[in-house]
């Protein structure tokens, strides 16, 4: 456990107003927080209390309707579409409850496909192989199209994928809601080599039992922090 | 190295997945390229026939009396010989005996000159009976200008050639008597068939294919117009020369006021191609709706693409995949339809192409040719071309999904 004093993530008083005909909706409510390169946070709150908004706002797939949000000393509000799209690419690593690999590719494609994409060529020094070593995936469960995969292995494949451009931070949503308990054991183990190896990661979920890997937790509750 | 282009290979396996949806789709291009080819070519192989035809005449120069208006450039007696009936000639301006004497004059030493009397006529042969074309024309220079298929030309007064059609249409062979004039009308002229003369086709100077061709005499004993003619024909033996006859002939003859007009090939050539391009662009346009209809089935199946793949472009987008990324993997998908279908499309034109213009043209001589080949590539183009505009909606509204809204899709 490498926890650095500097922050990569700052949120200063963040809020997101969601405009709807009813009336505006306020998702996120005036919320501060940093996380220190090298924490295991965990994000934690009831349905709907703005837990996913938040992470969406740290994850740059949107941005905060008022209030500063830096990554890695970046200001996201300033940014254009771009800018936000290479972050995501360069700076976060996004592991997702329904795994969300994609279906057309085999698992090896698709972990190579965020390297591809930053590096504009084919891996050809073996980063992603080691990569899916790693998290437990060999050759041949790596030629495997997703669906011929299990939820466990699939989860392994994404996790392989959020770390191929070695991002600053990896977020993980709910990461063993689709998953039998030993299973999520299993990914919570490596989520949890990983932080020992220095990674920052954000964790949202619901469950306390997979709160506990995390060192800190933050409670969200009707958009602020509780 | 598209091939290697992860994105191009999303798209190819998006295609296969859905085979036959994406066949049906190129299947409409396919039909769009195979009508546009076939049709260009048609037209193109028209164009080079008649050229080829035309440029045999190059040598031609027909000398009318001025008309004041341009005057048509067919030669006399084309077209049918039935039906119409208003006499070529007597009304007109016709050319007279000086001014053919001028021409003679300017013109024998490059060439043969003749002189042409022309008039519709009608023709009974036995019970049946139909129009013609009468020739009158100087029994010396009939050996020089046609060419016989069997027999020998005319000797005598009543004694005529007449051209294979009219063969044809009323059973002639050699030694068949038929009578010019209408026999209600008065009287009737007599003659014999002394030779029947090979096709010649459409021509500047004389379209004797549905013609009986006589001496002058023979004319003017039936028409008078001694001394009258309606056009001089000059059969140029340089064909550098061509140009200067014509040039001289006009200084000559239109000294002093506009007597006479020149026509030679290039004007015939001019209308006709003219007209063939035209006729050519009026079918591709029809051809071309059935590209259009195949555009909106591409269009159709593009949009159904992005709506099946909504939650892959919301992944796609949250793991750092540009905007214009994903615009581009649509359009590749777009693209491969189009180029699938085109390149089907081309080869299936080689060969509806060559029937078509076997069955239009009569002839693929020139199929092979540089001017009805382009027509392939150019088809092709249009296809793949309409594939991508149709692919430019759905690919703009794809990358604009909003990645959290396109992750949440089932």
């Amino acid at each position: 456990m490498q926890v650095s004093q500097r922050p990569v993530i700052a949120l200063d008083r963040v809020t997101k107003v969601y405009p709807l005909p009813s009336g505006d909706v306020v998702a996120l409510d005036n919320i501060s927080l940093a996380i220190n390169a090298g924490e295991f946070v965990t994000i934690m709150g009831p349905s709907g209390s703005g837990k996913s908004t938040l992470l969406n706002q740290i994850g740059c797939l949107d941005v905060p309707t008022s209030g500063n949000l830096s990554l890695a000393g970046r200001d996201v509000r300033a940014m254009n579409d771009r800018e936000l799209t290479d972050l995501r690419l360069t700076t976060i690593g996004y592991i997702f409850q329904k795994f969300n690999l994609i279906p057309l590719l085999t698992a090896y494609e698709n972990v190579e496909y965020p390297y591809l994409m930053k590096h504009r060529k084919n891996d050809d020094t073996g980063h992603v192989r080691r990569l899916l070593a790693q998290v437990g995936i060999d050759e041949a469960l790596a030629a495997h199209k997703p669906p011929q995969l299990s939820g466990g292995q699939q989860q392994r494949v994404a996790i392989a994928r959020a770390l191929v451009n070695d991002p600053a931070i990896l977020l993980c949503d709910e990461p063993t809601g689709n998953l039998d308990s030993q299973t999520g054991v299993q990914i919570m183990e490596v989520l949890a080599e990983l932080h020992r190896k220095g990674r920052t990661i954000i964790m949202v979920t619901h469950e306390r039992d997979i709160a506990a890997y995390a060192e800190r937790t933050i409670t969200i509750r009707d958009g602020r922090v509780a | 190295m598209i091939g290697k282009d992860i994105l191009f290979q999303l798209s190819v396996r998006s295609v296969r997945l859905h085979l036959l949806r994406s066949v049906l789709a190129a299947l409409g291009i396919v039909i769009g390229v195979v009508a546009i080819a076939a049709m260009g070519m048609m037209g193109a192989n028209m164009t080079l026939s008649v050229t080829e035809d035309l440029s045999k005449m190059a040598n031609i120069l027909v000398v009318r009396a001025y008309t004041g208006g341009g005057g048509g450039f067919m030669g006399p007696g084309g077209g049918g010989s039935q039906g119409g009936g208003s006499s070529q000639g007597s009304d007109e301006e016709m050319i007279t005996e000086d001014q053919f004497r001028d021409i003679e004059g300017i013109a024998a030493r490059y060439g043969t000159v003749y002189f042409v009397h022309s008039q519709s006529d009608t023709i009974e042969i036995g019970d049946s009976w139909g129009r013609a074309t009468i020739f009158g024309l100087d029994p010396a220079v009939i050996p020089d200008i046609l060419e016989l298929a069997d027999g020998e030309y005319p000797k005598s007064t009543t004694s005529v050639v007449i051209g294979p059609r009219l063969v044809q249409r009323f059973g002639l062979k050699l030694g068949s008597k038929l009578d010019i004039g209408d026999s209600d009308e008065g009287t009737t002229t007599t003659v014999r068939v002394v030779g029947i003369l090979s096709e010649r086709g459409m021509t500047m100077d004389l379209n004797t294919d549905s013609a009986i061709i006589g001496s002058e005499k023979l004319y003017t004993g039936i028409y008078g117009e001694e001394g009258e003619y309606d056009q001089v024909t000059i059969a140029v033996d340089d064909l550098d020369q061509v140009a200067t006859v014509k040039e001289e002939i006009l200084t000559q003859l239109n000294k002093k006021k506009e007597e006479v007009t020149v026509q030679d090939s290039s004007r015939m050539l001019e209308t006709i191609t003219s007209t063939l391009g035209t006729l050519t662009s009026f079918v591709m346009a029809i051809a071309g709706i059935s590209l259009m209809v195949a555009a909106v089935s591409i269009f159709n199946v593009m949009m159904m693409s992005v709506t099946e793949r909504v939650r892959e472009i919301g992944i796609l987008r949250s793991i750092g995949t540009q905007r214009s990324d994903v615009r581009r993997m649509f359009l590749y998908e777009a693209s491969i339809l189009g180029l699938v279908g085109g390149g089907i499309g081309a080869v299936m034109s080689l060969v509806i192409g060559y029937v078509v213009v076997l069955g239009m043209v009569g002839t693929t001589e020139f199929f092979f040719a540089g001017e009805s080949l382009w027509y392939i590539p150019f088809a092709v183009a249009v296809g793949v071309i309409i594939c991508i505009v149709s692919g430019v909606y759905p690919a703009w509204q794809a990358s604009n999904l909003d990645p959290i809204e396109a992750l949440r899709a089932e």
